[in-house]
């Protein structure tokens, strides 16, 4: 579905034309099946973002090939139908928003693919359903929590249909209740309506339910797995300044206490049998 | 510093038909030297109630006293109030303009008119505790650093003006795990070694439980419940209803008291369960 072939990007560190160049992405091979829900940790500058943009043509390899449902990112003609295929979901909910009214906001994609109105209104209606806000659809954007404005940009992206979804952490200006929403019905699009889910985020406990996890250093992917392989080697990860999941955390302190549990526990009710099993 | 707040009550966009209470009378008592943590879902309040503090929003009625001064008076010197109680704003990056890190920093002891040997020093002084190395960042432009070196930068600049209130909105929003472990142990140091009074807004419980020593929690523009955060974190349905959580570590020793494991209640930190959790298993051995 995604395909990035041992790809670059350079950027320029200023407008100046002699300035050095940054490199963002140093060869980077990262496949992503139909269905799959991936989700991409890595710290501040470690190329997560410049990758995501990569999957729907806002960024285009320096060299190597992104290839999005058979179409190279690279032929400018295919842009709209990439961008209709990939669709992406910015960490902001405020700068996401454009109209007035909720569901002239989902519109406002289908609007520009020339879709009769008759259909957009049908899509609309799905998509808001989808997410569960279709009650607020006659609702003012600026009246929503930030969960609720997440969910509504999110709606806006399946209103073009998308077969996939690339979220760049949507969590991350949201209360503990807007996150589960948000969480919640990512889980769900991707497991009732198949939709392929690329989420980068930097809360650990979102990647516990991920297919796979891929974990990103200066540019590279360092590291890929199921949650449980990745997160097990609790050592390397925060080495690479990150974290595991808080119960993967307590299980590797127990064990430095010599209390022989499981490393690779990510879940609190995995902890629970856990504990109930050794005593 | 002590903070003092009686009937606080602030409406938005008063006698129209969209009128909003925001603050719905709110009296609560902070201590000199007190670490806060101010906890509440997307608008139930916290916001607008920090910005009261420091005399960015006027209080439709009700009193603050700073230091014992009551702010909410006409004619207030609002320079003054500033200058005690600094507000780091969420993504407070977006606030640099200046061209080199020195000059933004310094821009708000230059304000208070201070001598240039006294700006020199404050501004090192700030840049220290944020971990941003003077010589060799004071003459870079603060839009070539990374995000959590500007988050940094513009903490500094706020530190600078020496303010004996530190409010600070979110400010690990955003950050990867290990920028938000700094900067939450350059608050939790700063705090130990002057003692000033820190309000620290956050949707992380983790953070919080770790770090302050009482936590205010907003709903609907309430103060609904206060104390420290073992005592708050109790309450676990009652914070699930207005949209928060507890600890993971929290939500585990529920769970384990549901299968009968007889294990201590107010368990916070992953410190803490790590050491019940091994005297419970090496009790059983015995």
């Amino acid at each position: 579905m995604l395909w990035a072939n041992n790809i670059y990007f350079y950027y320029k560190k200023s407008d100046d034309e002699n300035s050095e160049k940054g490199i963002a992405l140093k060869g980077v091979n990262l496949n992503i099946k139909k269905g799959e829900f991936v989700v991409i940790i890595g710290h501040n500058g470690s190329g997560k973002s410049t990758l995501a943009k990569h999957y729907n043509a806002i960024l285009i390899p320096s060299s190597g090939d992104v290839i999005v449902d058979g179409m190279n990112t690279k032929d400018g003609s295919k842009l709209w139908n990439i961008r209709q295929k990939a669709g992406m979901v910015f960490q902001n909910p405020d700068n996401q928003i454009v109209a007035t009214i909720v569901e002239e906001d989902v519109a406002f994609g289908p609007e520009n693919l020339g879709i009769p109105p008759e259909k957009i209104r049908k899509r609309v209606d799905e998509s808001l359903s989808a997410v569960n806000m279709l009650d607020y659809a006659h609702h003012g954007p600026h009246l929503l929590s930030g969960g609720q404005k997440q969910r509504v940009a999110i709606a806006g992206v399946l209103a073009m249909r998308p077969e996939c979804i690339i979220l760049d952490e949507p969590t991350a200006m949201l209360d503990p209740s807007g996150r589960r929403e948000v969480i919640d019905t990512i889980k769900r699009l991707n497991k009732e309506e198949g939709i392929t889910i690329v989420l980068i985020t930097h809360f650990m406990e979102e990647a516990v339910e991920a297919d796979r996890v891929v974990v990103m250093e200066e540019g590279k992917v360092v590291l890929e797995g199921s949650p449980r392989d990745v997160f097990s080697k609790v050592e390397e990860i925060k080495r690479l300044g990150l974290d595991v999941p808080e119960m993967t955390e307590l299980a590797f302190e127990l064990r430095k206490s010599n209390i022989n549990i499981r490393e690779d526990i990510l879940t609190i009710e995995e902890m629970v049998d856990e504990i109930c099993r050794l005593k | 510093m002590s903070i003092k707040i009686e009937n606080l009550v602030y409406k938005y966009m008063t006698g129209t038909p969209f009128e909003k209470t925001a603050i719905d009378d709110v009296s609560l008592e902070i201590k000199d030297g007190e670490f806060i943590g101010l906890i509440g879902h997307t608008g139930s309040g916290k916001s607008t109630l920090i910005q009261q503090l420091n005399g960015l929003l006027k209080p439709t009625s009700g009193k603050i006293y700073i230091d014992g001064e009551d702010i909410t008076v006409k004619g207030i010197n609002l320079k003054k109030i500033r200058q005690k109680v600094g507000l780091v704003f969420q993504y407070p990056e977006y606030q640099l303009f200046e061209e080199t890190v020195f000059k933004d920093v310094a821009f708000g002891p230059q304000n208070l008119g201070l001598s240039d040997d006294e700006i020199l020093k404050r501004v090192k002084r700030a840049l220290k505790i944020v971990g941003i190395d003077f010589e060799k960042y004071k003459d870079k432009s603060p839009f070539d650093l990374s995000g959590g070196q500007r988050r940094r930068i513009a903490i500094a600049g706020i530190l600078a003006m020496e303010p004996k209130i530190l409010i600070l909105d979110e400010p690990t929003a955003g950050l990867d795990p290990k920028g938000r472990d700094e900067i939450l142990e350059e608050i939790r140091k700063l705090h130990k070694e002057y003692n000033n009074t820190v309000i620290l807004v956050s949707h992380s419980m983790e953070d919080v439980a770790k770090l302050v020593d009482r936590l205010i929690v907003m709903y609907k523009g309430k103060n609904i419940l206060t104390g420290t955060p073992r005592e708050v974190f109790k309450e676990i349905e009652t914070l699930e209803k207005i949209g928060l959580a507890v600890p993971q570590v929290t939500y585990l020793i529920r769970e384990l008291r549901k299968r009968g494991i007889d294990i201590r209640e107010d368990i916070i930190t992953v410190k803490e369960a790590q050491e019940e959790i091994v005297r419970l298993l090496r009790r059983d051995k015995k």
